[in-house]
């Protein structure tokens, strides 16, 4: 359902719209927010197949597209949309696919070939608990599936994890750059929440320009053929075209790594996490502060490229890390490569669709730092493998998925 | 072989000397092709480039290369081609078409990757009407990866993965496929010639024509499928197999057209005109009489 004003969508914006778009404040929908932007980033087209909790993003295409005059397929399965995805896009054409995390599972082997032919794309998974069917609430455990590979061979994508909705709009025209610049399938990584939440969002958006592409089919007319393969029987050569990958992925490295801090200038503490958990936790913040906890929060907004060397450089200043995940620990486990065990790192984390409170964050915290305050003095380096970890069970009953408090992540 | 003739002055008298017998298509390379010795592949590379030169179609094709033996087809076609997935090239191929309309989509798939891997892809592709052009090479048994049983393999045929011949009641049986998707009112055209002859390489190549006016013509999906051999997975020589594809597979896999809905039409126009044919069978399409050759 529309909650937009009528002149700010509807059809294709005037400049009168879009002025009066960007003054207007809406309530919006998640995963229809994150539609209407990728239509507006310039989206040529759009290929998915039904999945809770993301339905509303493809509902939306559906109706939009047309209405614009460009394509929307709903596929016969998510093998179906990831490849109308991958021709579309060998054709040079803007695409974005959207799912939940079991189709996004079937997308893998889509995803690997695009990543080894160089074919941008943009794919938004609205993730839900696992593993198997699991169940459609809010969840972080495809945390290892986006980042450490969801198809086979040596690749990444880069994964972009907004942490508001507002958030989710911005990125959106981010995804396409980054795919278009570097010719690279793009995940954008949010929860059920993100998706299902309404939020008061500004109609601001972005449209990337567009680029020409000397590698986009089109036919071969008064040029020689191309083609777009992953396919290279010749070992070296393969070799070749994987070292070149993986230059590409230290340049993507080197210059897209996103994150952003609250409240760590002082602080003796962190917590590091991202999306809705990155919400729960500047409430936990918050009120931990209200006790005399120096706490602050460090949140990846590129889940890879990891911001592996601001960790790294954090973990020189603060006694311990507590990293707040909706999964049983996937992202801790690169805080912990980064921090190589100059600080504790603990962790805590809620499954099957449930969402960490800020008091059960504030409870980890606070058994953090007695684990950190009975070590005194600091050890400057300590020797042992720091390692505190809180119980994974729950420290709230009935902590349910409660409303997530806190504001949109943009300090 | 190919003929290259020279010059071929166009008032040149009537004479065998000097006189366009066959020309190389320029859209085929000027390349050895990795193909087993007697394998159809190359025929059928042949015909297609053929078909789209005489259409005037290869400045505008986007050809969707399989996984199997064909994976390579883009080092002989002279066209844009990308590379599917196993068994997704109709799925490509959608996408291509359908943010491109002005292109003309060609997809080419073996037995293994259309009727195994790919059913979901291609099934809804013709489901959809998608307008692509889609050559299916059948030739019972997985070339590529060394002769195992494919959907097609044929009852009591020795594959590696069906080492004493396929049983029926363990392994099911073969696929007509090209039938199943016949069925379906997004079909403009199905068909099914093969290699195995002079005659039917002549009538195959008409198939492939008509299959691309489909698409040309906004009709709807289209799909040939050609028999071909694998003397090697078969454990023949090549005299061998095409012997065997005029006996024992085309008994399996009958040749001729099994839908033409253009034709139908016509001739149902026809017949309004013309009273004493009776009508055409309820929802026929499946149960369509087939005829030896296109009708187009």
């Amino acid at each position: 359902m529309s909650l937009l004003p009528e002149n700010a969508v509807g059809t294709e914006p005037t400049a009168v719209d879009v002025e009066a778009g960007r003054r207007s404040r809406v309530l919006m929908k998640g995963n229809e927010a994150i539609a209407e932007a990728a239509i507006q980033a310039g989206c040529d087209a759009y290929f998915g197949y039904p999945i809770t909790p993301q339905c509303e993003l493809l509902e939306w295409m559906a109706r939009r597209m047309p209405e614009l005059g460009r394509v929307f397929v709903q596929a016969e399965s998510e093998l179906g949309a990831i490849n109308m995805a991958l021709g579309a896009a060998a054709t040079g054409a803007r695409v974005m696919v959207s799912s939940s995390s079991p189709g996004i599972s079937l997308m893998a082997e889509g995803m690997s070939y695009m990543a080894g032919s160089g074919t941008p794309m943009v794919l938004v998974n609205i993730m839900r608990a696992g593993p198997g069917l699991g169940g459609i609430g809010p969840s972080q455990s495809d945390y290892f599936q986006a980042t450490k590979g969801h198809g086979h061979g040596d690749y990444r994508v880069p994964v972009l994890a907004p942490a508001s909705i507002a958030e989710a709009m911005d990125l959106m025209a981010s995804a396409f750059e980054l795919a278009e610049r570097y010719r690279t399938p793009v995940m954008m990584v949010a929860d059920g929440i993100l998706g299902q939440a309404m939020e008061p969002v500004e109609m601001r958006f972005r449209t990337p320009d567009r680029q020409a592409f000397d590698w986009a089919l089109t036919g071969a007319a008064g040029r020689p053929s191309r083609i777009i393969k992953s396919i290279d029987l010749q070992q070296e050569r393969l070799e070749r075209r994987n070292l070149a990958l993986q230059h590409k992925y230290r340049e993507i490295a080197r210059h897209e790594t996103r994150w952003e801090t609250w409240q760590l200038d002082d602080a003796e503490l962190a917590i590091v996490a991202y999306g809705t958990s990155a919400r729960v936790a500047r409430t936990a913040v918050a009120r931990a502060r209200e006790r005399g906890i120096k706490v602050g929060l460090f949140r990846p907004i590129t889940l890879w490229p990891f911001p592996e060397r601001e960790l790294a450089r954090l973990s020189r200043r603060v006694r311990g890390m507590l990293v707040v995940e909706m999964s049983a620990g996937q992202m801790v486990e690169d805080v912990r490569l980064a921090v190589e065990g100059r600080c504790h790192v603990a962790f805590h984390g809620r499954m099957g669709g449930l969402v960490p409170t800020p008091d059960e964050v504030l409870g980890a915290l606070k058994a953090l730092s007695g684990k950190i305050s009975h070590e005194r003095p600091a050890p400057a380096t300590p020797k042992r493998r720091a390692s505190a970890r809180t119980s994974p069970g729950p420290a709230t009953a009935g902590a349910g998925a409660r409303a997530v408090e806190g504001r949109g992540g943009r300090a | 072989m190919t003929l290259q003739p020279r010059t071929v002055p166009r008032n040149a008298p009537d004479a065998a000397v000097g006189r366009l017998i066959y020309r190389k298509p320029d859209v085929l390379l000027d390349r050895a092709t990795h193909y087993c010795p007697g394998c159809g592949h190359g025929v059928i590379h042949r015909l297609l480039a053929e078909v789209l030169t005489e259409m005037d179609l290869t400045a505008r094709t986007i050809a969707v290369a399989p996984v199997g033996c064909a994976v390579f087809a883009y080092d002989y076609l002279n066209v844009d081609f990308v590379e599917a997935p196993h068994g997704r090239a109709p799925a490509v191929a959608t996408g291509i078409r359908r943010v491109r309309p002005d292109t003309f989509v060609l997809t080419y798939q073996g037995d293994g990757d259309l009727a195994a891997i790919g059913t979901g892809e291609i099934v809804h592709a013709a489901a959809r009407g998608e307008r692509i052009t889609a050559i299916f090479v059948n030739n019972g048994i997985y070339g590529m990866t060394g002769g195992q049983m494919a959907p097609t393999t044929l009852i009591g045929q020795k594959s590696t993965s069906s080492p004493t011949g396929r049983d029926a009641r363990l392994m099911g049986y073969p696929i007509r496929i090209t039938e199943m998707l016949a069925q379906l009112p997004g079909v403009a055209y199905a068909a099914r010639g093969t290699v195995a002859d002079a005659s039917s390489i002549g009538k195959l190549k008409a198939m492939i024509r008509r299959a691309c006016q489909a698409q040309v013509g906004d009709e709807g999906f289209a799909i040939v499928e050609a028999l071909s051999n694998c003397p090697v997975g078969w454990g023949m020589t090549p005299a061998e197999s095409l012997e065997h594809m005029k006996g024992p597979v085309v008994e399996a896999f009958p040749l001729g057209v099994i839908v033409d809905r253009a034709a139908e039409a016509r001739s149902a126009a026809a017949s309004r005109t013309a009273p004493g044919e009776g009508a055409a069978p309820a929802g026929g399409n499946g149960s369509h009489p087939r005829s030896e050759g296109p009708e187009a």
